[in-house]
């Protein structure tokens, strides 16, 4: 039998490739929503009931059309996997990333607003200052801000 | 397991991670997890695959791999900065998770873990009872 090479790549040349739509697995969608947009500073951007169930809710930072689409376990999950996931998310599994300006001013709203600390801002060897929170349902918040001098996007200098 | 109680272990788990250098209370742990201590440890174990008091040997295991890494500390400072009390049992527990002992692993090469957030590498890192230490217990 005639071995194979691996599948051929198709790639247009310089189509423009962009993410739209990153999503956060919530417990509770109120909880969730009230949590990215005032405590964070997330606008929402879509808010619509889709058939009997599913709410198509996503937030977006102010100027960015990057959305984290909000997404409740019974609505974006199938039944048969939703036990799994509400544990996945509950255990504090799921990470999400976000870059900020002031980790520390940011992170001393969060706290003084009850949040869940898991790590104060620190200077990470990869060049942010970084902390970590959890969102409502248990989701590990990694807010980061670049470090002078670390070359990394949105640094300060 | 219902999100509630995962809610009170994830927490348990939390604080151990903030604060693996102090002694563990067990005990006080379960309290905060409206738990019996026995049920606590068995359920923590449940959701996390280890106990508590073998979560935080494997915290402080990782957070001194992450420390030796960095070379500044010697093996020692590195034992006492993590909590650990005795440099024997950190020795034993370190080489029985990771594979090789502390001072070995301090000046072996981690470049290619330079540009890994450390929430990665720790995951990456995380000594696994299942894994290494297993495959080195039995070389």
């Amino acid at each position: 039998m005639e071995k194979r090479g691996p599948p051929e790549l198709h790639r247009v040349a310089g189509m423009p490739l962009s993410i739209t739509h990153t999503p956060v697995y919530c417990l509770d969608l109120d909880e969730a929503l009230a949590f990215y947009t005032n405590r964070l500073g997330f606008e929402v951007r879509d808010d619509v009931t889709v058939g009997p169930t599913m709410r198509w809710l996503t937030v977006a930072a102010p100027g960015s059309d990057h959305r984290l689409l909000l997404a409740a376990i019974d609505h974006h999950v199938p039944p048969v996997d939703q036990d799994a996931m509400r544990e996945l998310v509950a255990k504090g599994t799921l990470p999400v990333f976000l870059r900020v300006d002031d980790v520390d001013g940011v992170f001393e709203s969060l706290r003084a607003a009850g949040t869940e600390i898991l790590q104060e801002p620190i200077d990470q060897a990869y060049g942010l200052r970084d902390c970590g929170v959890r969102d409502p349902s248990g989701n590990h918040l990694r807010l980061g801000q670049p470090l002078t001098g670390s070359g990394l996007p949105g640094e300060d200098r | 397991m219902d999100v509630e109680e995962l809610a009170h272990l994830r927490r348990a788990r939390d604080l151990l991670d903030r604060e693996y250098a102090r002694p563990l209370d067990v005990p006080a742990m379960s309290r905060a997890a409206l738990m019996s201590t026995a049920h606590f440890s068995r359920r923590f174990r449940e959701a996390y695959g280890e106990t508590p008091y073998g979560y935080l040997q494997t915290r402080r295991v990782e957070r001194a791999m992450a420390l030796l890494r960095r070379g500044d500390l010697s093996v020692t400072e590195v034992c006492f900065e993590v909590g650990s009390t005795s440099l024997g049992s950190f020795t034993s527990t370190f080489t029985r998770l990771v594979g090789k002992p502390p001072g070995a692993y301090r000046v072996g090469d981690h470049a290619e873990l330079a540009p890994i957030p450390p929430c990665v590498a720790k995951a990456w890192t995380r000594p696994s009872r299942n894994g290494e230490a297993r495959a080195a217990g039995a070389a």
